[in-house]
């Protein structure tokens, strides 16, 4: 394994409830990279988010996954969340009664102490996320609400899209973010994302469309099918996957 | 020093925090555990140790000579006796009710000793000088080191040994404002007339099988009487522990708020673990005339069995509160977390025009615990207002059932409830159910009622650990959240008392 690599996925086959989801997926990313997981519905692209996310119902079953180096199937989705791996979900779940802000700072503080930091108190932590709040145009009055509890769809992704700029990811994984959002909200997200691009951070972007990729420009684009990559190319590739369909790649594999 | 669980560790944590969320954090313990969403592993129950006291203990069994004998040891007046034996005779003609969503064995009430004392107390303590080290040392087990707790938290502590009560404390500076706070054996000898006027006056002994036994063997428990127009100046507390083996307990407590008064009074248990099912009935009658209000807030936690089902506490309770005067408050509190099952509706009979009746419960089962708990709100004066929030989790095999009335009398013109009946299950085995009834005689009521069940997903644990939280910080902080409305209502130290005992409860529950 190359220790250039971020991320390393080698011949992965993952399997839900008995069904086979990836099937010898490999993928490599490299510190700085932005991919884009092209593909059409059930070809296994938010699996590839779960499994690597650490999610208890993906089982992978074979293959190798290597994250900074270390066996990444090896780690709970807490330790990977401490070492700089970051979901931001489809479908954000509602947990009512939780304390939206109150929940970001457990998250964040835990990070820095797996991470052998001093936990940040309540008033610096404060400051630190409305500024984010007005970086995506977000009401802070979000802050008070319960998490995800009432939120519109646009709003529960600008949350992730908060979390994700708090947490600051070494990975930073958007399964299908762009879905369900209007045009404003898509080019605060895309701001968001171009925001923390540098030579350090990674990207992984998950999307059905190739809509985000005119706010997000990738360095590649990968497309999934039947649970392995069938394609790879750079930024043209989304285009020619807009304007064709996926029909036609299943063709020619 | 105090353990994490029990209820005076509170004390020793120094300064409360502002933001009340922040505290969760604390308590909830990280520690991975096998991932299987189906593994309950419970955790053993802290408090189980039996104190090596020597009891003064009756034989088992149930006669009027028993009756008689209770009575004696706590040289009663005459008229007290006599009240006991009309319970017992009536208790005789009941059978046990069945009607609980509970699955037991039937109780053989001949198998059980209805009377321990510590020996100790024989002569009994004037201050905690003259209490048994060994007394005291079981409080120190449980975290409860009486003298530093009084002295740190501004609490007046009745605590109830078994049962009879060891250590008053805080007693001038009550009695300087005319707030009687004792153990209801004393005040039955002290104030022979405020009992005779009150007893069995919310809870008759004719109430309910349960009732009836209590009233006829109840030990001691405490007694409360704040005169016209005081503010109670400090929160009263009882701890109920319970000690020797095999031993029922028979707590019977009364509070009177005269006009205009106000009074907080907290109630919390921890017990030592045993195998025998240990019965509990107690009785609880809360007075509040015009203009009165009363809080009780309870935190149970006895032993609920091991997690096979084996052992714990059986907890049928009898509580009830009568607002007589016009504009009187009385609110329930209720964090239950313990017993193997829990029988038990803390209810309001709102008499007086404009009184409000409260009642605020968490009731958590894990296991094979079985909770059948609720309320009843029972409306006669005009305008008055009740609020029922109930928050019923299960874990493990457990059962949990909500069981509320709402009664609307003919008189109780533009009377209003608002019911809200929330369940929250962990894994797939556990039960809840909710069994709401309403009776409506008066067109211009308002009666709502919502209820939800919902599951602690496990999308919502993965969200969580996603963020870089332990699956335990997760549980604990859903459950938090879930408890919320309930929690906002006790005391700030309690608070986060009940979260802590939360935490505790459910370790291990997701697996």
């Amino acid at each position: 394994m190359s220790s250039d690599l971020l991320l390393d996925i080698k011949n992965v086959c993952a399997s839900v409830e008995e069904k086979q989801v990836l099937k010898g997926l490999s993928l490599q990313i490299k510190p700085g990279e932005v991919h884009a997981i092209m593909g059409p519905n059930g070809a296994g692209k938010s699996s590839l988010s779960n499994v690597l996310a650490g999610r208890d119902a993906f089982k992978v079953t074979d293959g190798e996954i290597a994250y900074c180096g270390e066996d990444l199937l090896e780690l709970s989705p807490e330790e990977r969340a401490h070492k700089g791996i970051f979901m931001a979900f489809q479908y954000p779940v509602e947990i009512p009664g939780v304390n939206n802000l109150y929940f970001m700072r457990s998250a964040f503080n835990a990070k820095r102490e797996a991470n052998g930091e001093e936990p940040m108190e309540a008033y610096p932590f404060m400051m630190k996320v409305q500024q984010l709040c007005g970086e995506l145009e977000m009401n802070p009055d979000f802050l008070k609400r319960a998490l995800n509890d009432g939120f519109s769809g646009g709003e529960k992704k600008r949350n992730e899209m908060l979390q994700m700029m708090l947490l600051e990811p070494k990975l930073a994984i958007l399964d299908e973010t762009d879905s369900g959002l209007d045009i404003d909200a898509l080019r605060v997200i895309s701001n968001a994302v171009n925001s923390l691009r540098n030579t350090e951070r990674s990207f992984l972007v998950v999307t059905h469309y190739q809509r985000l990729l005119d706010y997000i420009k990738p360095d590649f684009v990968h497309v999934l099918a039947n649970g392995k990559i069938v394609k790879s190319g750079d930024a043209s590739l989304a285009l020619e996957l807009e304007e064709k369909g996926y029909a036609w790649i299943n063709e020619e594999v | 020093m105090a353990g994490p669980h029990c209820l005076v560790s509170i004390y020793s944590c120094g300064i409360m925090r502002p933001e009340k969320n922040l505290l969760i954090k604390e308590v909830g313990v990280a520690k991975r555990h096998d991932p299987s969403i189906d593994s309950f592993v419970s955790k053993r129950y802290e408090h189980g140790f039996v104190t090596d006291i020597e009891s003064e203990q009756f034989a088992a069994g149930l006669s009027e000579d028993v009756v008689r004998a209770i009575s004696a040891k706590k040289n009663e007046p005459e008229f007290l006796l006599e009240w006991r034996l009309e319970a017992y005779r009536h208790w005789l003609t009941l059978t046990p009710p069945d009607w609980a969503h509970l699955k037991m064995s039937p109780i053989d009430f001949q198998a059980i000793s209805y009377f321990a004392a510590p020996k100790s107390n024989a002569n009994a303590p004037k201050s905690l000088d003259e209490v048994d080290p060994k007394l005291l040392e079981t409080y120190e087990k449980l975290g409860v080191p009486l003298h530093e707790r009084a002295r740190l938290a501004g609490v007046a502590v009745d605590a109830v040994f078994d049962s009879v009560s060891v250590a008053t404390t805080f007693k001038d500076k009550l009695e300087e404002v005319g707030v009687i706070f004792c153990p209801f054996s004393e005040a039955a000898q002290k104030h022979p007339e405020l009992i005779k006027q009150y007893l069995g006056k919310v809870v008759p002994y004719r109430d309910n099988f349960f009732a009836a036994l209590n009233s006829a063997v109840f030990s001691d428990g405490s007694f409360v009487y704040i005169p016209k127009g005081v503010r109670s100046p400090l929160e009263l507390s009882t701890y109920f522990r319970i000690n020797a083996a095999n031993t029922g307990q028979f707590e019977r407590t009364l509070i009177v708020a005269e006009e205009g008064s106000y009074v907080s009074y907290l109630e919390g248990c921890t017990a030592p673990m045993r195998d025998e099912n240990q019965l509990h009935a107690a009785v609880v009658e809360l007075i509040a005339k015009t203009d009165a209000e009363i809080k009780y807030s309870t935190v149970q936690n006895w032993y609920p069995g091991d997690e096979e089902g084996r052992g714990g506490i059986y907890n049928f309770v009898t509580k009830r509160g009568s607002c007589e005067g016009d504009r009187s408050k009385i609110s329930w509190t209720q964090i239950e977390t313990g017993s193997a099952i829990t029988w038990k509706y803390p209810s309001c009979i709102l008499r007086g025009d404009d009184s409000v009746g409260e009642f605020y419960s968490v009731a958590l089962t894990n296991n094979h615990q079985q909770a059948d708990t609720g309320t009843k709100m029972i409306h006669i004066g005009k305008r008055t207002k009740s609020v029922i929030i109930s928050k019923g989790i299960s874990a493990g095999q457990a059962q949990n059932a909500y069981r509320g009335l709402v009664r609307i009398a003919p008189t109780a013109v533009k009377a209003r409830n608002y019911s809200q009946c929330d369940s929250l299950l962990i894994g797939d085995r556990c039960g809840a159910h909710t069994f709401p009834y309403m009776e409506v005689s008066e067109s211009t009521a308002q009666v709502e009622h919502e209820a939800t069940t919902s599951k602690i997903g496990e999308d919502q644990l993965f969200y969580c650990q996603s963020r870089g939280l332990s699956e335990e910080d997760a549980v604990s902080m859903i459950v938090n959240g879930f408890c919320k409305e309930v929690f906002k209502k006790l005391p700030m130290e309690f608070a986060l008392e009940a979260q802590n005992l939360l935490a505790v409860s459910l370790e291990g529950s997701v697996g």
